[in-house]
């Protein structure tokens, strides 16, 4: 019974206003973004900041989606699994995704990742078009243009990390911050 | 065909193509995982098009929040419309942001320097 307050009181401590594990369907990114809508509203969030919240969610929220079936195949029901937080301290909004990834595929995802936080403002814009104009549209969506987008977006290098689980899957998670600073 | 016409939906922006008009508009949000399904339709009709365009084309992009899935898709918009401006039709496009939303005025700018297609910037209050 205790767990229970325990998981309760965590949350509490690090002011999450919403967190979820469990499969990523596409109700529930419709769920979600609703809920986050309506609590920044209720929060009497600027515009500026609710628009920015609610896009860098939009695209976390489908690199999740779209990469949930990525280490499906191994573990069965376990890797379908993800888990999604968000926290808001001192103004700064935290934005927490974590999944399951092949750990074949950590080499390519970490390239792309160290390659979008080594540009600067103008680097990734000129990035952001070249790859919007000349990358290939994968089925699955963006191609590749998510991460280039977040970091646009909210001026923060992206903060990720893999958690080796077993010697075929890691646990990949990536910490997305939208401060108040570039709001302003 | 003289009119495609899609409502919008909390993931999907409407579309309405006024075909006899020469005038196609795309306002709301374009947030669909699946964008490529949504916007062919859109494509196909504007292939149609192509081929018996009016001499002026207006094109009205008011969009409250787009994802990066959109944005491949939405580009392929705008370049069936640049080869319709290049086949005769003089294509416009204004491109609406809120004026306080300079992500969205900087993704308006994204396509200007990628799409040779006169562009307008429009600022509309909240």
């Amino acid at each position: 019974m205790q767990e229970a307050f325990k998981i309760y009181d965590k949350m509490d401590k690090n002011n999450i206003l919403l967190s979820f594990k469990g499969d990523i369907t596409s109700e529930l990114l419709t769920s979600i973004l609703q809920i986050m809508e309506n609590k920044m509203e209720n929060m009497q969030e600027e515009p500026k900041t609710k628009k920015k919240v609610y896009n860098v969610l939009v695209e976390c929220l489908q690199n999740l989606y779209h990469h949930m079936d990525d280490a499906t195949d191994l573990n069965g029901d376990k890797n379908r699994s993800a888990i999604f937080m968000i926290a808001k301290n001192n103004g700064i909004y935290d934005i927490i995704t974590g999944n399951y990834i092949l750990n074949e595929n950590i080499v390519g995802l970490k390239t792309r990742l160290d390659e979008v936080n080594s540009l600067s403002k103008d680097k990734l814009k000129e990035y952001y078009r070249s790859v919007l104009n000349n990358g290939e549209m994968s089925l699955k969506g963006g191609g590749g243009l998510g991460m280039i987008d977040i970091a646009r977006k909210t001026g923060e290098k992206l903060d990720y990390d893999f958690l080796e689980i077993d010697n075929k899957v890691s646990f990949f998670t990536l910490i997305i911050k939208v401060t108040q600073t570039q709001l302003t | 065909m003289e009119k495609y016409a899609i409502e919008g939906t909390p993931k999907t922006p409407s579309i309405s193509f006024d075909i006899q008009g020469g005038l196609l508009e795309i306002k709301g949000r374009s947030i669909p995982e699946n964008s490529i399904e949504f916007y062919k339709p859109l494509v196909d009709a504007l292939d149609k098009y192509s081929t018996a365009s009016k001499p002026a084309t207006t094109v009205n992009i008011q969009l409250e929040y787009f994802n990066t899935s959109s944005s491949k898709c939405i580009l392929d918009v705008f370049k069936k419309l640049e080869s319709i401006h290049k086949g005769g039709s003089a294509v416009t496009i204004n491109w609406h942001y809120e004026e306080d939303d300079e992500d969205m005025l900087e993704a308006g700018e994204d396509y200007q320097a990628i799409i040779n297609i006169p562009f307008k910037m429009v600022q509309v209050s909240e």
